[in-house]
């Protein structure tokens, strides 16, 4: 982390030399080009973004805690859960899970660096530009307030006449060169950049699945920004991609932006799923099961994801035949979904679980991704999605899927990498102090939202009557809001204390099997002082039991 | 634990039963790779732009259409000086490899004259379609997406262009050469690739589209 001195005020002299030393330090994170700095610059501005994105989320559950409430107008609404949804997806979970990768492919796969270092940088720098420039619209007369979808024709410059949406495309586009400068990297790091005798088939699954996600990236971003192009042309110089009296369709908006939209969940997905992997086998003390089924499943879902996007877009009346063709690819991608769930269950099953903080959240993830898993196989359904759509409903499935399981995912890697990232350990009580309140918080606020979608309510609503009966649901969403608060100031209470005060962690506290525990915590700038040579899938297992090395039974 | 024991295995006595398959040390390269997956990321943008294009074929509500202005044979000429440029940047790759500088420098000066030669072209017919036709990008849903298609096309002309005049003036100070000529073969791809793109808007926009 990156820690700033300030000037002392005790001595001049002091004071100059401390200055130096934090323009030093500065100059230090700003220049730099080594993977796993720009890993940790990604995990702090995505963190800082994720507070941002939380108090926005807290404002909006204050405001829905009593029916008919002023404490919010509705423009402020609108723009408030367009920035929580575009900050969350565009600079919290999917910039964290690229900086992860960023940290960790090369140290996984015993490489030096990432295949192109000063790529790497620029992927971040455009990166924290694009979201400044998106938060800039707040200074600059009102945020985006159009939804994180930014339907046409509402992005329109007939109906969006202010700059909010240039600010939101201009952020979008800026964020989304550098999320696909950083997708080439990281492909190109995977295959090309393996250290001896790792083949494809031996990589660890959390660099197997960064591989199928960047692949996902490369295909899927280039549309969005095509189709950002067109808004920008369509709002800046007058033309008529989605002006349906020129004889445009808004209907083309829905569908490119889809086409990105539903990949992007697996983006947000597929690295979380690769956390787990790594996770649940170490604290289950076994290998995990099915590496290649696992491996396979997400080949599949890699596949399928591409062709399910019209399943956001029940309700606009296409025809019976594209509801019946979406809706049945997106009930297939249950299956190699649901094969990954039966493997991290199987390779609990028996082990000698050990129950640290991680794994307390690994485990989370399998209970509440399940159920988001389980409410998105009945929106695939086109009839429960025409009842559903655009209530709370929705809001509560996708929230269980990126919140239950994304975020618990990424806490779990954050508690079970920080200490190679920092050289000192987490504090496991409020670790686990953590993981309590914000498995109640969650459930708290996301299980009613169900209840209240089904009752009716829609999303993106600032206030609603008292008769509705909706007011009850949305009061304990608002307390459940609150307690996910608590457990956040947790959590950065945690890496705070723990910065300064945690246990020394040394190479290798969980007792782990791949590369990036054979070198020190924190790692030297060239990570390994010789490239080790691999010849199985736990190569540190090798090195500690050569007696039973695992080459003999892969 | 000493990380060096992971690579030191090899060939020891007592580890010999224990070395585990043999590894495969070939290295492998980064620059070849990382071009594939911008191209692919390029096609997947170009294909966006052109699915576009073709969900607003004669969708227009006003003039002037397609037909009325749109004419074959600036279009064939440019068409022609892009094939032919990919030709003549496959010889100067293929001449770098081989150290015929002479060749190299000769052919890949042919290149960027073709390329300018289609910008040049891409001008004439821009400006006919813009002072005559009164044709521009916010006139009706055609020049939209024409503009549009076109324009992005012609912009990676212009990059690739710049691409192979840096490429020359690398050549000349000597930072690519025989043994160093991945980055020219990269470019190159790159300049196939959109000489492809071309092919493809050709036929779209000149060809179906008319």
């Amino acid at each position: 982390m990156a820690v700033v001195e300030g000037a002392s005020p005790d001595t001049p002299d002091f004071a100059a030399g401390s200055r130096r030393h934090a323009a030093a330090v500065v100059s230090t994170w700003v220049t730099t080009v080594d993977h796993k700095q720009i890993g940790i610059l990604y995990t702090v501005t995505t963190l800082v973004f994720l507070i941002i994105g939380g108090l926005e989320a807290m404002a909006m559950r204050l405001q829905l805690w009593s029916p008919d409430a002023n404490l919010i107008g509705p423009d402020a609404f609108n723009q408030l859960f367009t920035m929580h949804g575009t900050t969350m997806v565009f600079f919290v979970v999917m910039p964290m899970l690229i900086g992860f990768a960023n940290y960790l492919v090369p140290l996984m796969i015993g490489a030096r660096d990432m295949a192109f270092p000063r790529l790497n940088a620029f992927s971040y720098w455009l990166f924290l530009f694009g979201g400044l420039l998106t938060y800039f619209s707040f200074l600059a007369g009102g945020a985006p307030n159009v939804g994180w979808f930014a339907y046409a024709p509402l992005t329109e410059y007939a109906f969006s006449r202010d700059h909010s949406t240039d600010y939101w495309i201009l952020g979008m586009l800026v964020s989304g060169v550098g999320t696909l400068a950083g997708a080439i990297n990281l492909v190109t790091t995977i295959l090309t950049m393996r250290c001896p005798g790792m083949k494809l088939g031996k990589v660890p699954l959390f660099v197997w699945m960064m591989l199928f996600d960047a692949i996902l990236l490369v295909i899927a971003l280039p549309p969005l920004t095509a189709a950002l192009a067109m808004l920008l042309l369509d709002r800046g110089l007058g033309a008529h991609f989605f002006d349906t009296s020129a004889g445009g369709s808004a209907l083309l908006w829905q569908h490119l932006f889809w086409f990105f939209g539903h990949p992007e969940v697996y983006v947000m997905a597929l690295p979380a799923f690769g956390i787990i992997s790594e996770v649940v086998p170490v604290f289950s003390r076994k290998v995990i099961f099915g590496y290649e089924s696992v491996a396979a499943a997400t080949v599949a879902i890699g596949f399928l994801s591409m062709g399910v996007w019209a399943h956001h877009m029940f309700t606009v009346g296409m025809s019976n035949a594209l509801d019946a063709i979406f809706s049945g690819a997106s009930l297939l991608i249950a299956v190699p979904t649901g094969i990954k769930l039966f493997n991290w269950i199987a390779t609990i099953y028996g082990g000698r679980v050990r129950f640290a903080t991680p794994m307390l959240f690994a485990v989370g993830f399998l209970a509440m991704f399940l159920m988001g898993g389980l409410t998105g196989i009945m929106l695939a359904a086109v009839p429960v999605d025409w009842q559903v759509s655009d209530t709370y409903f929705v809001v509560g499935h996708f929230h269980y899927v990126l919140f239950g399981g994304s975020l618990f995912a990424m806490m779990a890697a954050i508690y079970y990498w920080f200490p190679k990232a920092t050289g000192r350990m987490l504090d496991e009580r409020l670790g686990r102090w953590h993981f309590v309140l914000m498995l109640i918080g969650f459930n708290l606020t996301f299980f009613p939202m169900h209840i209240a979608g089904m009752l009716g309510m829609p999303r993106r609503i600032y206030t609603y009557s008292a008769d509705r009966g909706w007011t009850y649901w949305n009061q304990m969403a608002t307390v459940g809001a609150m307690v996910l608060g608590v457990a956040f100031a947790i959590f950065f209470w945690n890496i705070y204390v723990s910065l300064r005060r945690g246990k020394i962690a040394g190479d290798d506290p969980w007792d782990a099997w791949t590369l990036e525990w054979a070198t020190t915590s924190p790692p030297a700038p060239y990570n390994f002082e010789q490239i080790p040579i691999v010849r199985s899938r736990r190569p540190l297992w090798d090195l500690k039991h050569p007696e039973d090395p695992d080459w003999d039974h892969e | 634990m000493s990380h060096a024991s992971l690579s030191s295995s090899h060939g020891s006595t007592a580890a010999a039963r224990r070395a585990g398959p043999a590894v495969d040390l070939r290295p492998t390269d980064r620059v070849r790779v990382g071009m594939i997956a911008f191209l692919i990321s390029e096609a997947a943008f170009f294909s966006t732009l052109v699915v576009a294009y073709i969900t607003y074929m004669h969708q227009t509500t006003t003039g002037p259409t397609p037909e009325e202005v749109l004419k074959l044979p600036l279009a064939i000429g440019g068409t022609i000086c892009l094939l032919a440029s990919s030709l003549t940047v496959h010889v100067a790759a293929g001449a770098l490899r081989g150290a015929r500088m002479g060749t190299f420098y000769f052919t890949l000066f042919v290149t960027i004259v073709l390329g300018a030669l289609f910008l040049l072209l891409t001008a004439i017919e821009w400006r006919e379609l813009i002072f005559e036709h009164h044709l521009t990008i916010s006139r009706n849903l055609f020049g939209t997406t024409y503009f549009t298609l076109v324009g992005f096309h012609g912009a990676h002309v212009t990059v690739g262009v710049i691409l192979l005049a840096v490429m020359s003036g690398l050549a000349r100070f000597g930072k690519i050469s025989s043994a160093n000529h991945d980055p020219f073969e990269v470019v190159s791809w790159y300049w196939h690739f959109v000489d492809t793109v071309w092919i493809v808007v050709f036929t779209v926009v000149y060809v179906v589209g008319r």
